[in-house]
């Protein structure tokens, strides 16, 4: 058989997820990463810790270059995110009349574009609080990391905002993980699926709900619950 | 078992030819048999709409044992209606109930156009198919049993990719209209046995571009294909598929030079 027919890798269907998944995979990978920082936030030492690993990030090469890439990666993620949902629109011009898509597939993985808006508005929130107010612009000196965090999650609403934020990444994650693991092929075996899909879950539970943890400890904790 | 009888609506999609119009019209249906099949329950409708004077329904059927691929129309919201692993001639009237108001549609993606009514064109696959479903070489009659050895597994797993009817029930219920399940069932079957994996690679290459120039969707791996298809043909065909794409495209042949 000679190859009459062949396209790029990027340009195929195939090619295409794949950048979403390695893509999605890395920030899931980013993810971990940027927790371990957040739990500082747990110490009982007035920030001090916190402070330090703040200062760390803003001074370490390496760590500069791993922020690219963490960027350069939402960046891709997010665009041929929106790419590959307007392409697959095409694919079907006239929709049913009745379609049951309740029967043969989860809503979060029919959801996706839809979690993955929500997390983009997040993302721009998330980062202009915190990454660009104090760390790129430093729009309010004297004012320290811990402090701006802790002021930012004494607001009810704030917290709440973002506590929702951590439950449409855990539907995001439910799917992505395995959906990821599925378009590099690495589950051909039925059992192997079963056991990344599991895997999926967990991670789509325990991440999210460590990250809720933090601004809500600090809630209650500025309330004088705890 | 006796016969209970029923009485329904169907709502069906009403198009006269590829670049017309279509509409829903819907129309009573007395004393329908529980025994009868979904195609029977359309075929009694016909000769009413006949003896009206009407256009009968156009449909595509075949073998209506279930093997032929040919009766794709979504029923009720689902690819051949509400049975599992059933196709449309395999569904009984007996999963409705009576006074059931059912609508019925024809497969929707651009790569299936409608011709007329609920019958598509279904000429993506067959195209999809001779980009390089086959293998080029006569390879002989069939050979002897275990002359030439295979795992077990291996095929157990090809034999149920083989079982693939070309329905297209996974493009119809998959909301990227992606045609994933059917390439990765048509490329496993072959990948997998020895006749079949010489061209491997060159054949992984040329369907999955002859999917993606038909203008299906891009697979997210939502699984509805694999629970709405009749045969059950299961995702890890698409993993497979993948597998066999990425590697076919990011490394070289040993031969090369
Ligand atoms: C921390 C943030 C995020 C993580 C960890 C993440 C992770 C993932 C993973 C693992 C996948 C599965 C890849 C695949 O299907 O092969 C995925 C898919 C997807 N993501 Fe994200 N994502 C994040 C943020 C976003 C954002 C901000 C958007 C905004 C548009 C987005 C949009 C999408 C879409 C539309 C898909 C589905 C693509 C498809 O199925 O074809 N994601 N994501
Ligand atoms: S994979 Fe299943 S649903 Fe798709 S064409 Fe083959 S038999 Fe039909
Ligand atoms: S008519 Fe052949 S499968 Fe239904």
């Amino acid at each position: 058989m000679e190859v009459k027919l062949d396209v790029p890798l990027l340009t195929s269907s195939i090619g295409k997820k794949l950048l979403m998944a390695v893509t999605g995979l890395g920030l899931t990978f980013f993810l971990f990463g940027h927790l371990a920082g957040n739990l500082l936030l747990l110490k009982q030492d007035g920030g001090v810790a916190f402070n330090e690993y703040a200062a760390f990030m803003k001074s370490s090469p390496p760590i500069w270059v791993s922020e690219i890439l963490v960027f350069a990666g939402f960046v891709m993620h997010i665009i041929q995110g929106i790419r590959l949902t307007i392409l697959n629109a095409k694919a079907r011009p006239v929709g049913y009349k009745r379609n049951k898509g309740s029967a043969n597939s989860t809503f979060y993985s029919r959801f996706m574009s839809v979690t993955g808006t929500i997390l983009l508005i997040f993302l721009i929130i998330h980062l202009w609080s915190f990454f660009f107010k104090h760390k790129l612009l430093n729009l309010e000196p004297g004012v320290d990391l811990y402090t701006a965090v802790v002021l930012a999650f004494s607001n009810v609403y704030y917290t709440l905002f973002y506590v929702v934020a951590m439950v449409v990444l855990a539907f995001h994650l439910a799917h992505g993980v395995q959906s990821a693991v599925q378009t590099l092929g690495w589950q051909i075996n039925p059992k192997v699926a079963r056991c990344i899909q599991n895997i999926g879950y967990a991670l789509a539970v325990l991440v999210p709900a460590a990250f809720a943890m933090v601004p809500l400890y600090i809630l209650f904790a500025t309330q004088g619950i705890f | 078992m006796s016969a209970n009888y029923i009485n329904i609506t169907v709502e069906v999609w009403r198009q006269p030819g590829d670049k017309a119009q279509g509409r829903f019209e819907t129309y009573s249906l007395q004393n329908i048999s529980t025994h009868m099949s979904f195609l029977e329950m359309l075929d009694v409708l016909n000769e009413q709409l006949q003896k009206e004077g009407k256009e009968p329904v156009a449909f595509d059927h075949d073998c209506r044992e279930g093997i032929c691929g040919s009766c794709g129309m979504y029923i009720n919201g689902r690819a051949h209606g509400p049975q599992e692993l059933t196709t449309a001639c395999q569904l009984h009237m007996r999963t409705f109930q009576d006074g059931e108001h059912i609508v019925v549609e024809p497969w929707r993606a651009r790569a299936f156009p409608v011709l007329k009514d609920l019958v598509v064109d279904r000429g993506a696959f067959d195209r999809i198919q001779q980009a390089g479903g086959f293998v080029s070489i006569d390879t002989g009659s069939a050979p002897d049993a275990n002359e030439i050895p295979i795992p077990k597994p291996i095929s157990d797993y090809a034999f149920e990719a083989a079982a693939c009817i070309g329905c297209g029930a996974c493009v119809a219920a998959c909301k990227n209209a992606s045609a994933m399940l059917f390439v990765s069932a048509k490329v496993s079957h072959l990948a997998l046995l020895p006749q079949g994996q010489v061209e491997k690679r060159e054949r992984v290459k040329a369907m999955v571009a002859q999917m993606d120039a038909e203008g299906f969707g891009n697979c997210s791996n939502t699984g509805a294909c694999e629970a709405e298809c009749p045969k059950g043909i299961s995702l890890s065909n698409i993993a497979r598929m993948n597998r066999e794409y990425l590697s076919a495209k990011l490394s070289q042949k040993q031969y090369d030079k």
